[in-house]
């Protein structure tokens, strides 16, 4: 899809604040995120200690395990941030390493959520078991839908950069993944305080 | 030079007749796409709406039995809402928001794309579900039954077993992905795509009102999002959101219906009301009176919005505190919106008006909404909407807002811009039938339902014996349903028409104010030559017009307005998007996904399959945006 000569406007325009049009397509939709999670906890918050069967968040959870398990998520940030400085100033390789170790711990991270399913999928709660089941699963698990899409783009990055088809001046694509990494751990903290550590009955 | 141009736009349109529609990015297709779609659907949802008012002509009739009723009057209202009046606010935006801020296309040409292909795939899907309740020969509807605001626990599936409601519910999520990347293009596209000098003041009041809708989309659009899918995994996956057995409580869904809802309602109104305010001040050769307070008045009304969900549910039981908060926000809201008429009206005043159908229809938007506005008023006041609430009171002002509202903006835009688009006028004269056919048979519809709403009359009954005063109200209904039926007919008629043998439009026909008018009708796949330099709200008029000495506007000596707008590349290949079929693909694959919620769990791998491909390939196509 070539055009002939170079045109004036063959560059990207110049935008009119100066945002670039992609990382305010990524602000817009991470606010709209806002409203997405802030509706599912809501949904929960109001049924909490409103299941009138068992089993119930105190007999289940497992502080110590998530705290780990949240803090697997939190150095995945880390690791973004080093990913996306990597690639600012042209290190393509530690760009790699560390986008390998950003989808590393967000696997390992889905990994202690499917561990905490199923356990709690054994102790008797499911889907349908009681309101706290229901609001929980599907919070949670929303949650973990974002974490799996991050590391598929991040994987997809990750084998794009082995072909040598990301550049330096692609560091916008890794700053859009970085952004909605950070955002969907940020998601976590909520609800790990919310959901977790506010146990309610 | 123009071998350059020719290339660059043979590049352009490497498809060809039905294929260049399917493959394409351009906003201006798009959005006629958008409209003629939107179109079919409103037809649709009028047939509905006319059988409904058969049924109910007389006392104790059975055109319709109560199953059959309770469907159709759900697609009426599921259609009108979800697929007729939001589209075609959608259709104008896409079609005018690049051209009033000076711009090549929207910002990310190919979401454009999937967005209106979810959309059209999502209201083909919804449509399907009539066909899936057995023979629909025999009168069995499978369509979703419960209204278009689905209370739960009758949308349960102890309550609704068949599987209209899950055709509801995922078709609602559907078309909500398309609202939601079609709120974030415009954004986007408004925010960062302004020709030089065009300030966000600058901006016409329709950019402005299309900013604010798609604000409202992308924070509305995720909460009733979230309440669909709780709905799906109670429904599909036996989860407890809405059982109360299990200690729920129904109020759950009506709270994030109607959070979703009251913003939805200004996703309707504010394009028209966005689309008036460019009509009024064309046809009266004044400046729009107080543009800042008009402007300021849409952005209040966006925010305040937030703050009106619960007066949808006056009667559920909320106390006496909430109903008391609720009711004062909604007498609140009012005010912005009655600073706006006043504003319009003030735009008349003292112009000298030139009464072609736009300014009739735009005309008519004002006193139906005055009216239907006024009506709003009054179910602020918690005491009363107690008596009005689930009355034909309520039918009547939302008809009001909404048809009297909404789409007598719609219908002007329509005779405002056709010109812009096709090159042709619309017959001013059947645009006259149009218009007085419409009014009448609007009127005669709906102010009996206010009546039949104060003498006690509920909605959604299928019939109602005869002696309680009803009778004569109901058929006077009747007849005005038919008399819009006949002026939409007209309408159709007089496009038909005018696009064969209407008159030629050329530029400017209606010597307007904002930059869409600057360039040719129908305008060239890149919209302007050369970008323009934009100096002052209406920048257009104030290149045709100076101000004389006492205030009357004086022409610019021909010549000098082209002039003065060259900027300095004219004449270069313009870069324009490339067409692609991924959109389309990526779109097909959300109703297969939601075939297979319905019907096998096996359909679902496949749908994201073709989700994937077409995401992928999407991502990875050379072509730049």
């Amino acid at each position: 899809m070539e055009y002939a000569g170079t045109p004036a406007h063959a560059q990207p325009l110049e935008t009119s604040t100066g945002l670039d049009n992609r990382k305010l397509l990524m602000w817009l939709f991470l606010g709209s995120e806002c409203l997405f999670f802030g509706s599912l906890i809501s949904a929960y918050l109001l049924y909490r200690d409103r299941s009138v069967v068992g089993p119930y968040p105190r007999e289940l959870y497992d502080i110590p395990f998530t705290s780990v398990s949240s803090f697997v998520l939190l150095m995945s940030s880390v690791s973004m941030v080093l990913a996306l400085a990597a690639i600012q100033r042209g290190d393509l390789r530690r760009m790699r390493v560390w986008l390998l170790c950003t989808a590393l711990l967000g696997t390992l991270f889905l990994s202690g959520q499917a561990y905490e399913f199923t356990t709690f999928y054994d102790k008797g709660l499911s889907l349908h078991s009681n309101l706290f089941g229901s609001t929980f699963f599907v919070l949670t698990g929303f949650h973990g839908a974002h974490v799996s899409i991050g590391v598929i783009i991040l994987l997809s990055i990750w084998v794009r950069s082995l072909q040598g088809k990301v550049k330096q001046s692609d560091s916008l694509n890794v700053e859009l993944i970085g952004l909605y990494w950070h955002f969907v751990d940020v998601v976590w903290i909520v609800i790990f305080t919310l959901v977790y550590l506010l146990t309610g009955r | 030079m123009a071998e350059a141009m020719k290339q660059a736009r043979g590049a352009g349109e490497p498809y060809h007749g039905i294929w260049s529609w399917l493959s394409t990015v351009d906003h201006k297709k798009i959005g006629v796409l958008y409209g003629v779609a939107a179109f079919i659907f409103f037809l649709a949802g009028g047939v509905e709406a006319l059988v409904v008012r058969l049924q109910l002509a007389r006392p104790n009739q059975s055109l319709l039995n109560p199953d059959q009723y309770n469907a159709i009057f759900t697609m009426h209202g599921t259609t009108m809402i979800f697929l007729v009046v939001m589209p075609l606010g959608v259709a104008f935006m896409n079609l005018l928001i690049p051209l009033m801020i000076g711009a090549r296309d929207v910002a990310f040409p190919r979401l454009n794309a999937f967005s209106f292909w979810v959309f059209l795939l999502g209201g083909i899907f919804l449509n399907v579900s009539f066909f899936t309740g057995g023979n629909i020969f025999k009168g069995q509807l499978g369509a979703p039954d419960t209204g278009w605001y689905g209370y739960a626990p009758l949308t349960e599936s102890a309550y609704s077993p068949g599987t209209g409601v899950d055709f509801w519910m995922l078709g609602i999520q559907i078309l909500g992905i398309a609202s939601l990347a079609g709120g974030f293009n415009f954004i986007v596209t408004i925010l960062n795509m302004r020709a030089p000098g065009m300030s966000l003041f600058r901006m016409p009041v329709f950019v402005w009102m299309s900013l604010v809708t798609s604000f409202l989309l992308i924070f509305a659009m995720p909460v009733i999002a979230v309440a669909m899918f709780e709905l799906t995994f109670d429904r599909l996956f036996s989860a407890n959101f809405f059982n109360a057995n299990a200690g729920a409580t129904p109020l759950l869904w009506q709270h994030m219906f109607w959070m979703f809802g009251h913003p939805e309602v200004y996703i309707l109104i504010l394009p028209a009301m966005g689309i008036v305010s460019e009509i009024l001040p064309t046809f009266s050769r004044k400046p729009l009176f107080g543009y800042p307070f008009v402007v300021f008045s849409g952005i209040a009304i966006g925010f305040m919005s937030w703050g009106v969900w619960a007066h949808h549910m006056f009667t559920s039981g909320l106390g006496t505190a909430a109903n008391s908060a609720f009711g004062i926000s909604t007498i609140m809201i009012s005010v912005p919106t009655g600073v706006k008429i006043f504003n319009w009206l003030a735009t008349l005043w003292g112009g000298n008006l030139r009464m072609k159908t736009p300014l009739y229809f735009a005309i008519g938007f004002i006193a139906m909404f005055t009216i239907g506005g006024l009506t709003g008023v009054t179910h602020s006041a918690v005491p009363s909407d107690y008596q009005q609430n689930d009355t034909y009171y309520i039918v009547a002002h939302f008809h009001q807002v909404l048809f009297g509202g909404a789409l007598f903006g719609i219908f002007g835009g329509i005779y405002y811009w056709f010109p812009k688009f096709t090159g042709k006028l619309l017959s001013d004269h059947l645009g006259k039938w149009n218009f007085w056919l419409m009014l009448i048979g609007f009127n005669l519809t709906f102010q009996p339902m206010m009546v039949l709403g104060l003498l006690g009359m509920p909605r959604r009954i299928q019939t109602y014996p005869s002696g309680l005063g009803w009778d004569f109200w109901n058929m006077l209904a009747t007849v005005g349903a038919f008399t819009i039926a006949v002026s939409v007919l007209v309408f159709m008629y007089n496009v038909f028409i005018s696009l064969r043998r209407g008159e030629a439009a050329g530029d400017d026909p209606w010597d307007a104010r904002t930059l869409e008018w600057s360039i040719p009708s129908p305008p060239p796949e890149h919209n302007f030559d050369v970008i323009p330099v934009v100096h002052s709200v209406d920048d257009w008029w104030h290149k045709k017009y100076v101000e004389g000495p006492d205030g009357v506007p004086v022409p610019v000596p021909a010549g000098a307005a082209v002039a003065t707008a060259t900027h300095g590349d004219a004449g270069h290949a313009i870069h324009m998007p490339s067409p692609s079929y991924f959109p389309l693909i990526a779109a097909c694959g959300l109703p297969v996904m939601a075939f297979g919620f319905i019907y096998s769990f096996a359909l679902i791998p496949v749908g994201v399959i073709i989700l994937a491909v077409g995401l992928f390939g999407w991502a990875l196509e050379p072509a730049s945006e």
